[in-house]
């Protein structure tokens, strides 16, 4: 698998990111940075990027560099959390759905289509709205709005499998409901849950950026990128490092989830390795 | 049961469904409801007085007998009254609405003019250098959220051309439209980056499809003109994936664009969600929240419509 990606031009850009993303971000969260992102400087407030500080640091002395890396850490937990939770969520309600049908299969997917029927941004802004702003409310959001998408991307894939012959097969060998839905189904829907997962952590870094961004996510004095970037608007212009660095960083971490994503579809989608070949 | 009569027939039920979670989601905000409109004046009410103004907003009925009446009133056109605006939630939320509009409509053009022409010419130069060219622009523009490139794009007016987008007081449409056109340009292009990013894509792999078919083969052999066999032939039968992503992509924008509003200082639908989800202001909340929904999915479910008027095997049960 590893080679698979490697080898494909995205892939190979993506994968690269990926990795660098989740080495920055695993540093961040675990402090290691070059210096505190709390510690203010006050004699180095607004300077620019030199040896001791790489990016130069904000209006109150802190270390931009480290306050990014603590930043790309934050955006990368509140992304775990709530794409496994909605990967999970999605995976029980869809998997039960294709497999129980009926009244359950209705209910859930017209709940489902509830709550598609909401712009994802504003589903997320109803529920912090809700709950209050903060990062696990951020995290919530982002779990409900993607968990309907990962029950459709389960669902339809289930159905069709839950009709094949060794679905029946292991049935009249009395396999347990259990050990056919997660060895038997769930097995054959590791490929389309993967690439979804690559877009959805794309998705919601986007998202987490959006919300700290408007004040509803992160909040100070932690650290967030999109923090960052909303404390920079009035400073873009005297410390433009302020905006291009947490700007690059989620750009650039985007950009190698969707690419990386867009590898693992050819790679995984049987259609397109057939093309290819 | 026809494709058709299936998604006509869900609609109404759909949007019941959001009215429910929209009307159960405000009642779960913590605190009670008084206390949200009158703020800390509320605690200079006595019981009685307390009792007597729950009694008058029927907040002491059942949920369900409440929701009733708030349907009943959602129909007579009536969302309640917005605290922070002392006027009709629905007139307050029509007032931001033309620029919400017209926001959505100069995107879709933006994205359209760039991105189909690029998609076309990608898939028409398909793994050359300049296919490779427009697809990397075409990935760094879907991966840049569109507040960055907002604020990459004021960066870049005030650092490099010493200019500042005109922001403060709006100019609607009508009242001075050269005035209103300045002020809505960089918003609109912000807006139109990403989703020119991937209409390119789609057109592009679209195109890509077509080119290969047998009926592009046979105009081709027949010595029809390269340009012809593009634009006339192929184009389109590419054209049903791009109208159904600019379908869907528009009904986002009706939603209002939260961030690059905010970004610019405009007073659209985005911007009137967030004020009132900030200032607490629940019943304006819950009005812009239907109202916002109610147009999304009307906007997908035209989508649907046009994508079945456009590719007859969904109508005869075929694709979908």
């Amino acid at each position: 698998m590893l080679r698979a990606i490697f080898s494909h031009p995205s892939g190979r850009i993506g994968g690269t990111i990926v990795v660098i993303y989740v080495v920055v971000a695993l540093l961040g969260m675990f402090d290691v940075t070059p210096h505190s992102p709390l510690q203010q400087y006050r004699i180095d407030r607004l300077h620019a990027p030199n040896m001791i500080y790489w990016m130069g640091t904000d209006l109150f002395g802190r270390d931009v560099a480290s306050r990014l890396m603590k930043g790309v850490g934050q955006s990368f937990f509140v992304g775990f959390c709530s794409v496994t939770l909605a990967t999970f969520a999605g995976t029980v309600l869809g998997l039960t759905a294709a497999w129980f049908g009926k009244a359950w299969d209705g209910l859930v997917m017209r709940i489902m289509d509830v709550l598609l029927a909401f712009p994802a941004i504003l589903l997320a802004l109803l529920i912090i709205a809700i709950a209050g702003p903060g990062t696990w409310t951020s995290i919530a959001a982002i779990a409900i709005v993607y968990t309907p998408i990962f029950t459709r991307v389960v669902r339809g894939p289930a159905l069709s499998i839950k009709a094949r012959e060794f679905v029946d097969a292991a049935r009249t060998f009395g396999s347990s409901r259990s050990y056919i839905l997660t060895r038997h189904l769930l097995l054959n829907l590791v490929a389309p849950l993967t690439v979804q997962v690559t877009l959805a952590l794309a998705w919601s870094l986007l998202t987490e950026a959006g919300l700290s961004f408007l004040g509803l996510g992160t909040q100070p004095p932690a650290s967030s990128l999109g923090l960052m970037l909303a404390d920079s608007r009035n400073l873009m212009e005297t410390a433009p490092w302020l905006l291009i660095f947490p700007a690059l960083a989620i750009m650039i971490s985007i950009l190698g989830f969707n690419l990386l994503g867009d590898a693992l579809r050819d790679i995984l989608d049987p259609r397109t390795r057939r093309s290819a070949a | 049961m026809s494709y058709l009569t299936r998604r006509l027939s869900t609609f109404p039920l759909v949007m019941l469904g959001v009215s429910v979670l929209v009307f159960v989601a405000i009642r779960m905000v913590p605190g009670d409801a008084i206390t949200a409109m009158l703020g800390t004046e509320a605690g200079l009410l006595t019981p009685a007085q307390r009792e007597a103004l729950a009694n008058y907003f029927g907040i002491d009925q059942p949920i369900a007998v409440q929701y009733w009446h708030w349907l009943l009133g959602v129909f007579r056109g009536d969302l309640g009254i917005s605290v922070t605006y002392g006027k009709p939630v629905l007139g307050v939320i029509l007032e931001r609405f033309p620029l919400t509009l017209q926001l959505a409509l100069m995107s879709m053009c933006v994205a359209l003019l760039v991105g189909l022409p690029a998609g076309v010419f990608a898939a028409t130069r398909n793994e050359r250098m300049s296919d490779l060219g427009v697809r990397i622009f075409a990935m760094i523009g879907q991966s840049t959220p569109n507040f960055v490139v907002g604020l990459l794009i004021i960066y870049t007016l005030s650092a490099g051309f010493g200019i500042l987008p005109t922001m403060g007081e709006f100019t609607p449409l009508l009242a001075h439209p050269l005035r209103n056109l300045g002020q809505m340009i960089l918003p609109a292009l912000t807006l139109g980056f990403a989703f020119a990013a991937s209409v390119t894509r789609i057109s592009r792999s679209a195109m890509l499809d077509v080119l290969s078919d047998d009926y592009v083969r046979t105009a081709r052999s027949k010595g029809v003109p390269k340009r012809s066999v593009i634009w006339r032939h192929a184009l389109p039968n590419a054209l049903i994936p791009v109208v159904t992503l600019s379908g869907v992509e528009f009904g986002y924008l009706l939603g209002g664009a939260v961030l690059v509003e905010q970004i610019y200082a405009l007073p659209g639908l985005g911007r009137l969600v967030l004020d009132a989800i900030l200032q607490r202001d629940y019943a304006l909340v819950q009005g812009c929240v239907l109202f916002i929904a109610f147009n999304f999915m009307v906007v997908n479910l035209i989508v649907d419509l046009v994508y079945v008027a456009l590719d007859p095997r969904i109508r005869l049960g075929e694709g979908g």
